[in-house]
């Protein structure tokens, strides 16, 4: 019904030198809230704007519910949008700003008072229906910009950045609530942030952009362990994930990554070749750090030392690469001391080293 | 004595800051007072004379005899509905045109920026020049008779601007009044359509909005501060129509202000001041109106 189907979408700004969108492939399941992520820049508000008939792509086909919507004007596409700006006319109160769409289909009044009401309860501002903009807080307004959407009963949402111009606090009170009314009104959502935090936590999948090319497409959780490419996980996650690059070598006939003059044992795949430059990746919450030395464990100095309340967050060096690691809050440790850090080697990823993208695991491949 | 001592320390500062203060706060009055200086000796008390001169004789004596008069004048009714006439059909017109324009411009076509250059010459034309350049189509042997003849249309000259053709004169005055101000009331229009945030545009055409109800829901209603501004000033000119008046009709189609210049040309400053009494107080009267019938509500105000 809501489903989305972009077919190898390019779009070009500056007349034709400058591609914004280059072969754009991507498909939204009806009821899926798909999460557009990515640097400023990388291309998402476009493809968003694409898919709402703001903007039209020169090559490629748009589908919304099996129809193509390629050359539709933005009325005729069954879409509501939530602006980044929210949009919310400064000349109508909450009420008919709320009514616009249905006024603009001529809709009886009474079917427009019902379905106002409606939306307004579900985004909980029927007190203010008779205000205007001026009158309201930015989250007001935000809910506004939403209930607009709702009444329209849309076939797909889109939202650009609808949580930006909110301040943190009420960013995280916004986040949670729009993700239950989401769940509740269950359309399809395409939803555009740079924020990985917001894209983890209420996307259903997660489309990652960068310069105009979707990197990866999948579920919060593979993203976040399993990034595509080196820019994915130096993207997501808090801190980014650690990247140490090194060489595959031949120890005592078993094979053996070094990194610097560290020398780490570690059981590759067949076709990793002696002398290939790799870069191991992991994320500072999979290695375990202890002030003894242990013959598995890389010793690495501590520069910075972090507390972040439930966690310590530290800064060491392993050979000359500064790598984030995660220990509890009690982790004894002062700046300079040397500390032996554990690689949990079921998250330890393997990235090409000239193109950045991560091999597969095929096989296993731990580090002893 | 050492608690003395420390006040006569302290105090020299305390003073000067206090007065670095004060200094502060009247320092936008003190920059404000050469022009309002400025206004008080050259408008506003010009202006005071002009209008105690309407009510009060030479020789000093408080009277109504000077608006009795121009009541009674035989013109005083013909100039009151000429200038009322053109003002209901010219300021009107006016809107439509200088909307339409402004909306063309806006809609990006090709060249809408050479319409703009176009639509704004009769800026830069005087008054008298505008009437003047109608005054050369519509006269006997102007443009537009020589076109109807040559072209077959009226072999006979028409006489447009005679004062036994009211119709065409009233017409002639319109158009060389709209030909002269729409432009004004345009740039106010182009400006305030400019300054409409493009997501307000964008949301309209999402939420199903047609290129009509996009303009009559969204743009004009955005920009009423901009039309109410036009409203007034056009209004007020409007008023005073006067030069392109002279022009075209010459003596054939009394105005308030050509009256008010007759008056004086009579030497009698008395009368003509009445006149532009009556012109003032009209301005104020409409000013008013406008400004309680367009008026922005306070919540609109704060976007």
């Amino acid at each position: 019904m809501g489903e989305i189907r972009i077919e190898g979408v390019w779009k070009y700004f500056n007349k034709g030198k400058v591609a914004a969108l280059k072969d754009i492939s991507l498909t939204v399941e009806d009821r899926e809230f798909m999460v557009l992520l990515g640097p400023s820049g990388c291309g998402k508000t476009t493809l968003l704007r694409c898919i709402a008939g703001l903007e039209y792509p020169e090559r490629g086909r748009i589908f919304i519910g099996g129809r193509d919507v390629t050359d539709a004007p933005p009325r005729s596409r069954g879409i509501a949008m939530v602006f980044q700006s929210y949009a919310v006319f400064p000349h109508l109160n909450v009420f008919e700003n709320i009514a616009f769409g249905l006024r603009m289909q001529k809709r009886p009044n009474e079917e427009v008072t019902r379905r106002v009401n409606q939306a307004a309860g579900l985004m909980r501002i029927e007190k203010f229906l008779e205000r205007y903009p001026a009158q309201l807080s930015g989250g007001q307004r935000q809910r506004v910009a939403v209930a607009r959407g709702l009444v329209m009963e849309p076939q797909v949402l889109l939202m650009d950045e609808p949580l930006s111009n909110l301040d943190a606090l009420l960013r995280l009170q916004a986040r949670a609530e729009l993700k239950r009314l989401l769940q509740e009104v269950e359309t399809t959502t395409v939803y555009v942030t740079h924020d990985q935090i917001e894209a983890l936590s209420m996307g259903d999948r997660i489309a990652v952009m960068e310069i105009g090319e979707i990197v990866q497409v999948d579920v919060p959780k593979e993203v976040y362990e399993n990034p595509a490419t080196l820019f994915v996980g130096g993207f997501i996650g808090t801190p980014p994930m650690n990247f140490m690059r090194g060489t595959v070598k031949s120890v005592n006939g078993a094979s053996a990554i070094t990194i610097g003059d560290q020398v780490i044992h570690a059981a590759l795949p067949a076709h990793f070749q002696t002398g290939q430059d790799l870069l191991m990746g992991i994320r500072a919450e999979n290695i375990e750090a202890s002030t003894q030395s242990s013959p598995d464990a890389v010793p690495a100095r501590v520069l910075v030392v972090e507390p972040l309340g439930s966690h310590l967050l530290l800064t060491a060096q392993v050979g000359d690469t500064p790598i984030k690691v995660q220990t509890r809050i009690d982790f004894p440790v002062v700046p300079d001391q040397t500390i032996y850090l554990k690689l949990e080697s079921n998250q330890v990823r393997w990235f090409d080293a000239e193109t950045g993208v991560r091999f597969e695991s095929g096989e296993k491949m731990s580090v002893v | 004595m050492t608690s003395d001592a420390r006040v006569s320390a302290l105090s020299p500062p305390a003073t000067n800051q206090s007065f670095a203060r004060r200094f502060e706060s009247a320092l936008p009055y003190i920059l404000l007072l050469p022009s309002a200086i400025f206004l008080l000796i050259f408008f506003a008390w010009p202006m005071v004379q002009a209008l105690i001169l309407s009510v009060r004789t030479p020789d000093g004596v408080w009277t109504t005899q000077y608006l009795e008069r121009m009541v009674r004048d035989v013109n005083f009714t013909d100039a009151l509905r000429n200038t009322f006439l053109i003002i209901l059909i010219a300021v009107p017109l006016q809107f439509v045109f200088a909307i339409a324009m402004g909306l063309l411009i806006q809609a990006k076509l090709k060249a809408s920026g050479l319409f703009l250059y176009f639509w704004t010459i009769p800026l830069a034309v005087s008054d008298l020049a505008a009437g003047l350049v109608w005054l050369a189509i519509f006269s006997d042997r102007g443009f537009l008779n020589s076109v109807l003849r040559t072209t077959g249309i009226m072999p006979i000259a028409f006489s447009w601007l005679s004062f036994e053709n009211y119709g065409t004169l009233l017409m002639a005055v319109v158009i060389a009044e709209l030909w002269r101000a729409t432009s004004i009331v345009m740039v106010i229009v182009v400006a305030g359509l400019q300054l409409i945030p493009n997501d307000y545009l964008e949301a309209a055409e999402v939420f199903g909005a047609s290129r009509w109800q996009k303009i009559w829901n969204v743009m004009l209603p955005m920009i009423r501060p901009s039309l109410q501004v036009a409203l007034i000033l056009r209004t007020i000119l409007a008023f005073q129509v006067f030069a392109v008046v002279i022009a075209l009709a010459g003596r054939s189609m009394p105005v308030l202000a050509s009256e008010a210049y007759n008056r004086y040309g009579e030497l009698n400053s008395n009368g003509a001041a009445a006149y532009a009494l009556v012109i003032l107080i009209f301005s104020l009267l409409t000013t008013g109106l406008y400004l309680r019938a367009l008026r922005t509500s306070e919540e609109e105000m704060g976007r």
